[in-house]
């Protein structure tokens, strides 16, 4: 707290990105958030801004109307305040300057963080994903594969879990070596088992090659992933990496596999660039879907030019790539990168996701994401630049496995039990720092942090609004019926994920979903006829009996259905419910809004689907008034239709 | 010469028939005059395929060996090969589609031959008129009346024969202004905004020309339009240099100094051949074999499709914006008034108007603002997107209105009362069609060739209750509002299931669309909230009785 010189500010403006329009409002700086609440009393909307998703802060030149704060946040939220006075604009920019870099884990939120529950809940929570129960269900240990302590204490390597899976005739001798020849000695290990087939899907990181150095225990040890499935006579190595980038790491002493010195591999490059061409390639996209007035043309180009859909779909293909490999050929595959915590993450994740239904539902993903990204060390604390930023380390790594499955998802639209809002609202808490899951670079760090202690799972969180999440259109049939997903991947297929990049620009989403829609639908079923079975239960009790009533020809009245509950949740912050609500309305511009416009004065503009927004050129007119904005009565039952 | 004569051969056996994402096919091909019929030679069940002639595009031959391929290019954007045993076959086939797909004389077109049992000719075509249409806009009923001046198709040959103008024009002014005006399109009576009253008018360009010709009675006209108010917009679909150059081949646009109420605002759209052209780059686009996501990017942006889809609905919102919110009159025109000027119009209607959003009404509103108002479709829909023909006024200008409604449906998928089907049902009927009413280029060449006593009328057969549920959205909720489409370049999106219709991509969606479907059906039907909540009100009055029965039985 004693960062914070100005906790608040009047006469603040929040401008629009995409218009001209503006909103004058009281910004609030709290510990944990900064907050704009709108002054207009009838649509006071408010933004509440979490300080860890901030990813800069920029004070622009003194203009007439004030000073511009320029505020850029992870979630791809972008807002442009003027405040009146430079002093306050410079109180409030050093304040978030500081309170935007935490210096310790402790001044984490997560730290602080409190849902209401006890103790025992929370465990409860961290309990809820099992890592060796989903290696159970793999069906491992096995005749072939077995756990091993080796690293029970993280002595061979640091950046592993504590648990490992690997062929039974690797000793133990065999793997210390491997892991002496390998990157951070991330050794080869299960990661998913193909039970059909046998097949295994492994991970390591690159061998220590150089030019001409070799390692037995290594070469056994792949030997020994080999002899592990009968199936097929070799494996698949695929280096994710372009040729160039693993040549280049030979000068360094590392390198990849030589065909020569392992017998019966099939080495195999896939090209996915680096953590800083991708971070670079990000940047540029943003750029381009934020630029004012974007017409057609420029927008398509400068897809094309960041290349970010292209670093997708090589992602993707890999992916496929992997699946085919262990699915068609029952071949076992060995997939690194460099350190194999990036690349290889997102090969290992989405291919298991291709190969196994199980990963497409909720439950599923949260294991997926718990095992191959959390466990195995994907350093969510550096790319998403937790804590001591090096601007060098951070990338959007994690966020295009996310793309990848939304594309999925888009190309599959029954096959994944949940909808895009999940996978948005995990983006979200990965760079919250609200739960512990993400927390750090590695499982014993997380164990350094006391982490299951002191703070809440997110995993427990999102299962408790499981409804919000759901795909109505899931189909558990598809699943069983076409078990291993093949997509296509034609390029028309890969779209740019606008509901993520640009969640916060209300004014570009659709204002009616269907979706959402359909969920309202099925819920207000459901608690339908959960009331009307409350409702026998106790005229039984008093001994009426229920035949079942005429169906009556219902005169189409349109009920309200209640609202969903809201979608991306802020902390209930200083425990004000409605207020969080509110902000929930905010974050998702087609939410609909269900409070009787009656009593508040009535006049509301159906949201988002103003002409001032859609900005279809100004009309230049000498004349008339040029009242903002184009205001449309909302009348009763309208609030339903942007939901 | 009679259509028969076209005809060498008329059946081949021993037929392959490939289509994408489907197996093989042996069987019989057979043309007809106008109709190319595949059926497989199993007794029960058989399949059979036909197709219009008219719906193909364009054919390619290929010799392998004795026999010969001819791959079929449909408007419709299907592709289809056929293997023809026997090169004299598949010539004399090849020979045969080219000559009967391709014929000029509406009056052979197959429309006049179709005759299915359940219709009859007799009784009145098409759905609306421009009379019906006043006699049920109330609010036009004391400032406007309908002409008849062009009854007999004189003063305007693309017009219908009624047209509405401002009560105190004449019809005398009407010819003097449609005489300044290309192609004797004086400015009509598009539309009157339920909500104020306000209108919007369409025409084509005035001939003021390069030495500024006036003309009073069309200055008249359009003061008329906006009697007392201080302001009415044109929107000129051009860029004001466009305008400019126009003057140099005897069009122009209405000066400030003459038209001072007026105030013009431009706006560029493409037209023609350029539109023509993306629609051919876009389907090129859709069928790249490579999988390079640069390559796809860089062709969809060099198809400058989605610009135009782009332009149109930003006009559109513009017109909506004056007429809705700022509450001003608008004229609209291009140059012709016969393309772009329609679809900024009507795409207005679609998003102001909620009458035009039912199946009805949009149908209405496409019969009045496409058919009547006379946009060219023979010439327009002549050929498609693989046509090797050399072009001449081939646009696909209203294929860019069904998209850009798509577009809004998309973003309002709750607000239209019908469903993307439809939208693809007409995207095929305007170019090879079993019904007249996509036939000719105006009203006066339909009269002429007997359009309404000899074909069947599409919307009507649309409208019959069994045929139109195919077409209802199950979502529909009607508003009284305008809907206001977003138009940022990452709002719109590729129309995947027009372009991209014959893909797997197309099936995964359609069965996802059932889905949503079967959801909504339920809901409505079996455990619909209406229905629950009457269960659940009698339910409650029970068991109210029965608490108060029991408080009383206490209190004794």
């Amino acid at each position: 707290m004693e960062h914070i010189r100005t906790p608040k500010v009047e006469q603040v403006k929040l401008l629009d990105r995409f218009s001209n329009k503006s909103v004058t409002g009281t910004l609030h700086l709290t510990a944990t958030h900064l907050i704009f609440v709108e002054s207009n009393s009838t649509s006071a909307q408010e933004i509440w801004i979490l300080h860890h998703h901030i990813a800069s802060v920029e004070k622009l030149s003194l203009t007439t109307s004030g000073c511009p704060l320029l505020i850029q946040c992870r979630n791809f939220r972008l807002v442009h305040f003027v405040i009146p006075r430079e002093r306050d604009c410079h109180d409030i920019y050093s304040s978030l300057l500081r309170l935007l870099r935490p210096v310790s884990y402790d001044e984490l939120y997560a730290f602080s963080y409190n849902p209401k529950q006890n103790d025992q809940e929370r465990e409860e929570g961290w309990q809820l994903i099992d890592l060796a129960a989903e290696f159970e269900r793999m069906g491992v240990p096995c005749d072939q594969w077995q756990l091993t302590d080796v690293n029970r204490e993280y002595k061979v390597c640091k950046t592993y879990p504590r648990d490992l899976y690997v062929p039974i005739t690797a000793s133990k001798p065999i793997i210390v070596g491997s892991s002496k020849f390998r990157s951070k000695g991330r050794f080869p290990v299960l990661t998913y088992f193909y039970q059909e087939k046998k097949a295994a899907v492994c991970r390591c990181s690159q061998p220590l090659s150089g030019f001409s150095a070799r390692c037995l225990e290594d070469e056994h040890m792949l030997q020994a992933i080999s002899k592990a499935n009968h199936n097929s006579r070799y494996i698949y190595v695929m280096d994710t990496r372009p040729k160039l980038n693993a040549l280049a790491n030979r000068a360094a002493g590392k390198g990849y596999e030589n065909e020569d010195n392992y017998s019966n591999i099939r080495f195999q490059f896939v090209g996915i660039e680096n953590i800083h061409v991708m971070r670079g390639s990000l940047q540029k996209l943003l750029e381009v879907v934020g630029t004012r007035s974007l017409s057609m043309t420029d927008y398509l180009v400068g897809l094309e030019n960041s290349g970010w859909l292209r670093h997708i779909k090589a992602i993707m293909d890999a992916a496929i790539f992997l699946a085919k490999a262990v699915t068609v050929e029952g071949a076992s595959v060995l997939v690194h990168c460099s350190d194999g915590w990036d690349r290889t993450a997102q090969v290992c994740a989405l291919g298991s996701l291709l190969m196994d239904p199980y990963y497409r539902t909720i439950k599923g993903f949260m294991v997926l994401i718990e095992k191959d990204w959390i466990s195995f060390g994907h350093k969510f604390a550096d790319r998403c630049d937790q804590l001591d930023p090096d601007p060098k380390e951070v990338s959007p790594i994690f966020t295009q496995f996310l793309e990848c499955v939304w594309q999925l998802t888009e190309q599959f639209p029954q096959a994944f039990e949940f909808s895009e809002w999940f996978l948005i609202q995990i983006h979200e808490h990965v760079h919250s720092c609200q739960f512990g899951n993400f927390l750090g670079n590695s499982q014993r760090q997380r164990e350094d942090l006391q982490l299951k202690e002191r703070t809440y799972s997110l995993w427990a969180h999102l299962l408790s609004e499981k409804q919000n999440y759901l795909n109505p259109l899931f189909s558990p049939s598809v699943a069983e019926s076409h078990p291993v997903l093949e997509p296509s991947t034609q390029a028309y297929h890969f779209k740019f994920w606008r509901n993520m990049y640009n969640q916060y620009d209300r004014s570009m989403h659709p204002r009616q979903s269907i979706l959402k829609h359909v969920l309202t639908l099925q819920e207000s079923k459901r608690e339908l006829e959960g009331t009307v079975q409350a409702l026998k239960t106790k005229l039984q009790k008093f001994g009426v009996s229920t035949s079942p009533l005429k169906p009556q020809t219902p005169p189409r009245e349109r009920s309200l259905p209640p609202r969903p509950q809201s979608l991306i949740l802020g902390a209930p912050l200083l425990s004000r419910k409605e207020v969080q609500q509110e902000e929930d309305k905010e974050v998702f511009g087609e939410e609909a809004r269900e409070d009787a416009p009656a009593s508040t004065g009535g006049e509301r503009t159906v949201e988002g689907s103003s002409a001032t927004e859609n900005g279809y050129g100004e009309l230049m007119g000498s004349f008339g008034s040029k009242n903002e904005p184009g205001v449309v009565t909302l009348e009763f039952g309208v609030a339903r239709m942007t939901c | 010469m009679e259509l028969s004569e076209h005809i060498k051969t008329a059946n081949v056996e021993d037929v392959t028939l490939r289509r994408p994402f489907h197996p093989a096919l042996r069987g019989t091909l057979c043309v007809t005059s106008h109709h190319l019929l595949f059926s497989d030679r199993k007794d029960e069940a058989s399949w059979q395929l036909l197709i219009l002639l008219k719906n193909i595009d364009a054919i390619e031959k290929r010799a392998v060996g004795s026999s010969g391929t001819i791959t079929i290019k449909c408007k419709d954007l299907l592709v289809l090969q056929l293997e023809i045993p026997g090169m004299e076959e598949c010539l004399n086939i090849a020979s045969s589609i080219e000559a009967l797909s391709s014929l000029e004389s509406v009056t052979e077109m197959y429309p006049f031959f179709y005759r299915p049992s359940h219709l009859t000719l007799n009784g009145p075509w098409g759905l609306s008129s421009t009379e019906q249409y006043y006699k049920q806009t109330e609010r036009l009923w004391d400032r406007w009346r309908v002409s008849t001046v062009n009854s007999d198709y004189s003063v305007c040959p693309s017009y219908p024969s009624a047209v509405i103008v401002p009560r105190e024009v004449d019809d005398d002014k009407l010819i003097h202004s449609a005489r300044f005006r290309q192609g004797g399109r004086f400015p009509v009576l598009s539309y009157c905004h339920h909500r104020n009253g306000m209108v919007i008018m369409r025409s084509s360009q005035p001939l003021t020309g390069a030495n500024k010709k006036r003309c009073k009675e069309d200055e008249l006209l359009l003061q008329a339009v906006i009697d007392g108010s201080e302001l009415g917009y044109i929107i000129d679909l051009r860029s004001a240099q466009q305008a400019q150059q126009a003057r140099m081949t005897g069009g122009g646009f209405e000066s400030k100094s003459f038209y001072s109420h007026w105030k013009r605002i431009h706006r560029h759209h493409e037209r023609g051949k350029v539109v023509q052209e993306s629609l051919i780059k876009l389907v090129e686009a859709c069928s790249d074999p490579s999988h390079s996501v640069d390559r796809w990017l860089s062709k969809l942006e060099n198809s400058k499709w989605l610009s135009h889809v782009h332009s149109a609905l930003s006009t559109a919102g513009l017109v909506v914006e004056c007429v809705e919110r700022d509450g001003h009159s608008v004229l609209v025109h291009g140059s012709e008034g016969t393309d772009n000027t329609l679809l900024v119009s009507s795409l207005a209607q679609l998003i102001l108007d909620p009458a035009s959003r039912t199946v009805t009404g949009f149908l209405c509103l496409l019969e009045r603002e496409w058919i009547q108002a006379g946009h060219p479709f023979q010439q327009r829909c002549a050929h498609s997107a693989y046509s090797h023909a050399r072009l001449k006024q081939e646009c696909p200008i209203f294929l860019l209105l069904l998209d850009c409604v798509w577009q809004v449906w998309r973003q309002f998928p709750l607000a239209l009362e019908f469903s993307e089907a439809l939208l693809l049902r007409l995207a095929q009927e305007v170019y090879a069609s079993n019904y007249g009413t996509f036939l000719c280029n105006s009203e006066q060449e339909r009269c002429a060739a007997g359009v309404k006593e000899n074909t069947h009328c599409l919307f009507q057969s649309l409208l019959r209750p069994d045929i139109e549920e195919q077409y209802l959205n199950p979502l529909y909720e009607p508003t009284d509002l305008a809907i206001w489409p977003s138009v940022h370049p990452q709002s719109l999106q590729l129309w995947t299931g027009l372009f991209l219709r014959w893909t797997e991509y197309a099936q995964n969606m359609e069965e996802a669309r059932e889905e949503v479907w079967s959801i909504v059906k339920e809901h409505h039907e079996q455990a619909g909230p209406d229905r629950t909540n009457n269960t659940l009100s009698t339910h409650c009055d029970t068991l109210t009785s029965f608490e108060n029965l029991m408080d009383e039985l206490t209190i004794l």
